[in-house]
């Protein structure tokens, strides 16, 4: 049997449809290859049995003639949609043991294209985190070293870390992530995978757990372009359950994808040129710029003067947004209850709530608590939805001199576990490059483009206008076919 | 602006987290830093902007008035910690 593993989601699902081989093969292998990658802590659940029925349906399907556009595609799922009859956590003990009745329409859609899925990712508690170290499930470890010997476990970036470390690892071919101020971004980077986080209301959110509303959307991740391009258009699309989905066709990306900038123009924002950042990054950014005039495409320098305050007033909308949201966490209706002796219903809202939430997420309740306070509702956040109206005004402006824009993803690469822990705000910075485009909902994707001086990733990323996915997925072609980028982790797990 | 352990008490409690006075020591420097940081935002001449609430134009839809879920109280209580005769369960609150 030929290693199934190597290849990317358009490669299996061509060969499964030519017959070169079964889904069943292609499921065997990858259920396999996860049990082997234990070590990486990358799944919190399981799921073989739905991987391999999701295939036995795909070659009965294939043998009558019908395919769909992933049948025969197993796929991680992270833990952050709700699949019906599997357990659903956020990486949160508040959820441990909640056992969705209904499916998300993310995954059902993928899940009525024909993919299967082989178990729920780990991640950051309830999506707050850039390194995957909020889990209450453990970390997860990134199957990248660096090339000092030291062996040091590193962050695979978060928080849809389990996602990013499973694709390197080579544990799935492509998983799901969610993206809320750079979580699909900022891990993908860190491990060299691709992903892409959709104009805001593309991917419905229904039944995904939610962490801050207006931020919060799906995207797919996997080894390149293509791929990511062919699980949007899956993921995509009008959803009547949830208010804010866009109700606009979903092009065609995977037939229109085109590494030709001819003609395009790409904007380079002064204002992402940050102090401390590595040289490396820079050097890497202008690599990236000499890509996109390679690939045809003009330069221009663009302006997006607010750009330090995105941080700031992300800082006060996503924990405001969570403080509302995860309300409904109070040992009633689902998840883990304390009750302690004799206590009172009070009581028991707040020993549940103590003992369920993690550090990070407890934080965060509080600043949205604090900053939706009356008294400083006013000061906090009606100025910062002010300084995200500017925000989005400042890509508008650029709008009219550019098509995409070009930055680093990050501000540097994968860090060591507990190397930032110790501070809240040395991790928020990871997302400095991030929180912007999530700010203003615009689509976004991260591509590899180089390793450091100590081997590891290094990511470039490419925003777009709203609902011009096609040109950022083609700039990140143009960028996938001049970086080259074959680098693999040694395999240690 | 920094926030002593008294004020983390009462967000705490507004925010229905139990919290003993060594964690809400703990977590005044933690608050009062992450503070500072958005604090910068006071810098920033906002008048005239209007609140950015909805980032992508969009309407809100009407949809037809007509039952569309319903008749599943089983499996709205599956998850429940404790389900009484159909009903969520919760300590006694009225003496």
């Amino acid at each position: 049997m030929s290693d199934l593993i190597g290849l990317t989601v358009a490669q299996l699902r061509d060969g499964f449809r030519a017959g070169e081989f079964s889904a069943r093969e292609i499921a065997d292998q990858f259920v396999a290859a996860v049990e082997a990658g234990r070590a990486l802590n990358a799944f919190i659940v399981e799921t073989p049995e739905h991987a391999i029925g999701a295939a036995e349906a795909a070659d009965r399907e294939r043998a009558s003639g019908q395919v769909g556009a992933l049948s025969g595609i197993p796929l991680g799922i992270k833990d952050l949609f709700c699949t019906q009859g599997y357990q659903t956590t956020a990486a949160s003990h508040i959820l441990e043991g909640f056992t969705p009745t209904y499916e998300s329409t993310v995954t059902s859609r993928l899940f009525a294209a024909g993919a299967g899925m082989v178990g729920k990712l780990n991640m950051d508690q309830f999506a707050m985190g850039s390194s995957n170290e909020t889990s209450a499930f453990g970390n997860v470890i990134s199957p990248w070293r660096r090339k000092d010997g030291g062996n040091a476990p590193l962050a695979p970036g978060g928080s849809s870390g389990g996602s990013s470390a499973a694709i390197a690892a080579r544990l799935v071919p492509a998983a799901t992530g969610t993206d809320t101020g750079g979580s699909i971004r900022q891990p993908a980077a860190f491990t060299g995978v691709a992903g892409i986080k959709p104009t805001y209301g593309r991917c419905s959110r229904w039944g995904i757990v939610a962490f801050a509303s207006s931020l919060d959307q799906a995207g797919p991740m996997a080894r390149d372009v293509r791929d990511c391009a062919l699980l949007l258009e899956v993921m995509s699309g009008f959803d009547p359950k949830d208010a804010t989905s866009l109700d606009a066709p979903v092009p065609n990306w995977e037939a229109s994808l085109s590494s030709n900038l001819a003609g395009k123009r790409v904007g380079i924002p002064k204002e992402y040129r940050v102090d401390g950042m590595p040289g490396e990054i820079e050097a890497l950014w202008q690599q990236g710029i000499a890509w996109m005039k390679d690939a045809g495409a003009e330069i221009v320098d663009v302006s997006l003067p607010h750009t330090k305050y995105a941080l700031p007033a992300y800082y006060i909308i996503a924990p405001a947004e969570a403080s509302s949201n995860l309300a409904r966490y109070d040992g009633v209706r689902y998840g883990q209850r304390d009750l302690p002796e004799g206590a009172g219903l009070q009581d028991m809202y707040a020993a549940t709530r103590a003992a369920g939430f993690g550090a990070e997420v407890k934080r965060r309740i509080m600043i949205g608590t604090y900053v939706l306070s009356a008294g400083y509702y006013d000061a906090y956040y009606t100025q910062a939805q002010k300084v995200r109206a500017l925000i989005a005004r400042d890509f508008e402006q650029a709008w009219e001199r550019c098509d995409v824009l070009l930055t680093p993803t990050a501000p540097s690469a994968a860090f060591a576990l507990g190397e930032k822990q110790a501070d809240p705000i040395a991790m928020y910075l990871n997302d400095v490059f991030t929180v912007p485009a999530s700010l203003a909902g615009l689509p976004a994707m991260s591509v590899p483009a180089g390793l450091d001086g100590q081997g590891l990733p290094l990511g470039l990323q490419i925003i777009g206008k709203p609902l011009d996915e096609q040109a950022v997925l083609n700039a990140g072609l143009a960028i996938e076919e001049r970086a080259g980028f074959a680098a693999r982790p040694e395999k240690w797990w | 602006m920094s926030v002593d352990s008294a004020t983390v008490r009462k967000i705490a409690s507004l925010a229905r987290i139990a919290v003993s006075d060594a964690e809400a020591e703990a977590m005044a420097p933690e608050l009062s830093k992450i503070l500072g940081l958005v604090e910068q935002l006071g810098e920033v001449d906002t008048s005239g902007v209007a609140p950015l609430a909805a980032v992508i134009p969009n309407h809100l839809r009407l949809r037809d008035d007509i039952v569309t879920d319903g008749d599943i109280r089983d499996r709205v209580l599956a998850n429940a910690p404790q389900a009484e005769h159909g009903f969520f369960a919760v300590p006694k609150v009225i003496e």
